[in-house]
């Protein structure tokens, strides 16, 4: 093992107060750390105003605090084919995307991890929340200990190539410790708001990004059992469970969405935020990735979040061969959403995730929810 | 490591003299060149000298040159002053796709206040073609800016046949010689030019001073509007320390000029050789022969200039892609895009390599060995 100063850390930093102290800390612990900055969205608006250019202004701003190097790199294009085309793609077809499942994938812990090691790094390092911890030569993922802000969900695409050689400094702290660091440190982004929302709609409406690269199809909005209700504007607009933005009226208890039909454009909606058509019992999952390598098992019983911020649910793994895998709930989830991602977890550890494709109810797919 | 800095064309280091120059200024002679005392009058007297010396550095009199805050007010000033005042006679302006961005979005803005401008295209000398010129010009054409020496690529335009071609045409002629100046002879007797911006910081001077040569007679619209400073041509309290300042770097590349350029000649050979020797894989932008002595612009195939410039970097060796950037993160360059067309793999793998008196041979060559090591790390 290398001396930490003979060790070379190249941190992804964006801006932000989790990116800025985990730069911080690795430079407390003696290693040669050097700041980039990634750049995969142009955002600059009529005005010529790019949050791109402050967030990297805030870099160089901690930067020069640490007194370390800082570049930019650029992954627009990378950023577009890899992840916005698939993006974009999930909608057409009705599906929920996760985006930041892809980008840390494809973007992040890929092209910037290359970029990285091609500037001599040993390690990339983020300010992401988790844990990666090295068992007999092999590494396992382990949530942040902070539990609201623990970003495996995120990250469960991580292959074993990756997890050696990735630093997640802040995986052991919770997030109010970060910001009582950056603030003792006096960071200059100690006081800057969390980002929220996907990164290249940042403060923006949804509605209108999306309707800027895609066609809205206003619809018939029906219950299930055929009654016309109103119109929606477009499918894409809407996602399971929804309540927000459907506009009826009326007696009774609010109005969900539980179901879209893209062939037909209706989207279905049902009463009752505990509508039982919201409810599943299994679901067909694709593209799986094992952090350790390889499945677990050959069938096996672990717990798995199909949502960030989700409480874990018991679930049997079963694998159907052609990679297509069926997860089994143990209780019945309410709105487990197609596109987005099932991931699973032993204890602290997260095993992998992979893509929700089909619901399932009493071992059928069900049909309405796109 | 050592830091060696092979980017002359971004800044130049200060020369001591230039220092040595500039110190008794800030000390003693604070006045303000227009006052009516004896302070003002030695300001203004030291103003002076400083003006005589940027004219005769160039041929021209001492009332055709206006002090300006370096070569993009320079640059500004001789575009958009002369395009305003001269507007009666036609709204038509010629440049080129490869100016320094000085130039081009000063242009733009003429465009987007109702001028027309034209482009001219360059090949993949850098370079543009005099017939295209020629085909270019109209009745109403009463400017083209044309720089002598590109910045990125150290391409150096045919001013000479420019200028006389248009010595028979209203249009003005505008040139950015700001890297061009203290290497070439420029005379405006002898070429027949009407505006030139020159940059002190680029000639081992002091940053935020430069001068703007108008040939008599040519009509200016002042930008800065204030007091009656510099002929009414720029307003604002001249710089005094920083143009003495620059009066001793404008001496100062009088003294030993062929021997410079000879040097500077040496260190870009002696660069290219180590490559070559390394056999690293590269090629150079534009043709060597009909570039400038300090600038260097040479492409590495299957590189990418982000991951070049950052090597570089943590490597000690400051270079730069001569291009502009946008939170920190590099555009392909206008320039090589219009040499190579939109997409080439040159406008985004190139890097420019800069010489002048931060350098001596041992680190010319020890770059061009640390660069080789990373090309073929990279590769």
């Amino acid at each position: 093992m290398k001396e930490a100063k003979d060790t070379r850390v190249v941190v992804g930093m964006s801006g932000g107060v989790d990116s800025s102290v985990a730069a911080l800390l690795l430079k407390q612990q003696g290693y040669d750390v050097v700041g980039i900055f990634m750049k995969n969205w142009d955002d600059t608006d009529e005005n010529g105003v790019c949050t791109a250019t402050e967030d990297y202004d805030d870099v160089i701003r901690v930067c020069n605090q640490l007194d370390i190097p800082y570049y930019a790199v650029n992954f627009e294009k990378q950023y577009w084919d890899k992840v916005f085309t698939y993006f974009l793609d999930e909608y057409k077809v009705g599906r929920t995307p996760n985006p930041d499942v892809m980008c840390n994938k494809e973007i992040k812990f890929k092209a910037f991890l290359d970029h990285a090691l091609a500037l001599g790094a040993d390690y990339l390092a983020t300010g992401h929340y988790a844990q990666v911890r090295e068992v007999n030569g092999s590494y396992e993922m382990l949530r942040g200990i902070d539990d609201n802000k623990d970003q495996t969900y995120f990250l469960n695409q991580l292959s074993q190539d990756v997890l050696a050689k990735v630093m997640f400094p802040l995986g052991h702290m919770e997030k109010k410790q970060v910001r009582q660091i950056a603030e003792e440190n006096d960071l200059a982004t100690a006081k800057k708001k969390d980002s929220t929302g996907i990164c290249f709609i940042g403060e923006r409406n949804f509605k209108d990004f999306l309707s800027e690269y895609l066609p809205a199809q206003p619809g018939t909005m029906q219950t299930l059992e055929g009654d016309v209700k109103g119109k929606h504007d477009g499918l894409m607009y809407y996602t399971l469970g929804q309540r927000q933005g459907l506009g009826i009226g009326g007696p009774g208890e609010p109005w969900f969405v539980v179901g879209k039909n893209v062939k037909d454009n209706v989207l279905y909606v049902g009463q009752g935020y505990h509508h039982e058509a919201l409810y599943s019992d299994g679901l067909i999952a694709t593209d799986a990735n094992w952090t350790s390598g390889e499945a677990p098992a050959d069938g096996f019983e672990c717990t798995a979040k199909f949502r960030y911020r989700q409480g874990d649910s018991k679930v049997t793994v079963t694998p159907l061969g052609d990679g297509k895998w069926k997860v089994d709930f143990h209780d019945p989830e309410r709105a487990v959403t197609p596109g987005q991602a099932v991931v699973f977890y032993e204890g602290e550890v997260c095993l992998g995730g992979a893509t929700i494709d089909e619901i399932l109810k009493e071992n059928k797919t069900l049909s309405y929810v796109g | 490591m050592k830091p060696i800095y092979l980017d002359h064309a971004a800044t130049t280091p200060v020369h001591d003299e230039v220092i040595k120059a500039m110190v008794p200024v800030y000390q003693t002679i604070y006045g303000n060149p227009s006052s009516v005392h004896q302070f003002g009058r030695k300001a203004r007297n030291v103003l002076d000298q400083a003006r005589r010396t940027a004219a005769r550095s160039i041929g021209a009199k001492e009332k055709e040159i206006v002090f300006t805050s370096g070569g993009t007010e320079a640059d500004n000033l001789a575009i958009i002053g002369t395009a305003l005042a001269n507007q009666g006679k036609g709204k038509h302006v010629i440049t080129t796709q490869v100016e320094h961005h000085a130039a081009l979005h000063a242009v733009q803005y003429l465009e987007q206040n109702g001028f027309e401008i034209t482009y001219l295209p360059v090949y993949e000398d850098g370079c543009i073609r005099i017939e295209d010129l020629e085909a270019s010009l109209r009745e109403d054409t009463i400017l083209v800016s044309i720089m002598m020496v590109n910045n990125e690529t150290g391409a150096v335009q045919p001013m000479k046949a420019i200028s006389e071609l248009l010595a028979s045409h209203q249009a003005y002629c505008h040139s950015d010689i700001v890297q061009a100046y203290g290497l070439m002879d420029i005379n405006v007797a002898e070429l027949s030019i009407d505006l030139l911006a020159v940059s002190s910081h680029k000639i081992n001077g002091p940053k935020g001073v430069g001068f703007l040569y108008i040939r008599e007679g040519t009509p200016m619209q002042s930008l800065a509007h204030g007091g009656e400073q510099e002929r009414k041509r720029r307003a604002g309290t001249e710089n005094v320390p920083g143009i003495v300042g620059f009066q001793k770097a404008m001496e100062l590349t009088e003294t030993d000029r062929t021997e410079r350029k000879e040097r500077y000649g040496h260190y870009k050979q002696l660069f290219l050789a180590e490559l070559s020797r390394e056999s690293v894989d590269f090629q150079i932008n534009g043709i060597e022969s009909q570039t400038i002595e300090t600038i260097v612009n040479i492409s590495f195939p299957n590189m990418n200039v982000e991951a070049l410039l950052t090597n570089f970097d943590l490597s000690g060796i400051a270079a730069s892609s001569g291009s502009a950037c946008t939170a920190g993160s590099v555009e392909p360059s206008h320039v090589l895009t219009a040499m190579y067309g939109n997409g080439d793999a040159r406008t985004v793998n190139s890097v420019r390599f800069s010489f002048g008196i931060a350098n001596n041979r041992e680190d010319v060559k020890e770059a061009a060995q640390r660069i080789s090591q990373i090309i073929n790390r990279l590769k």
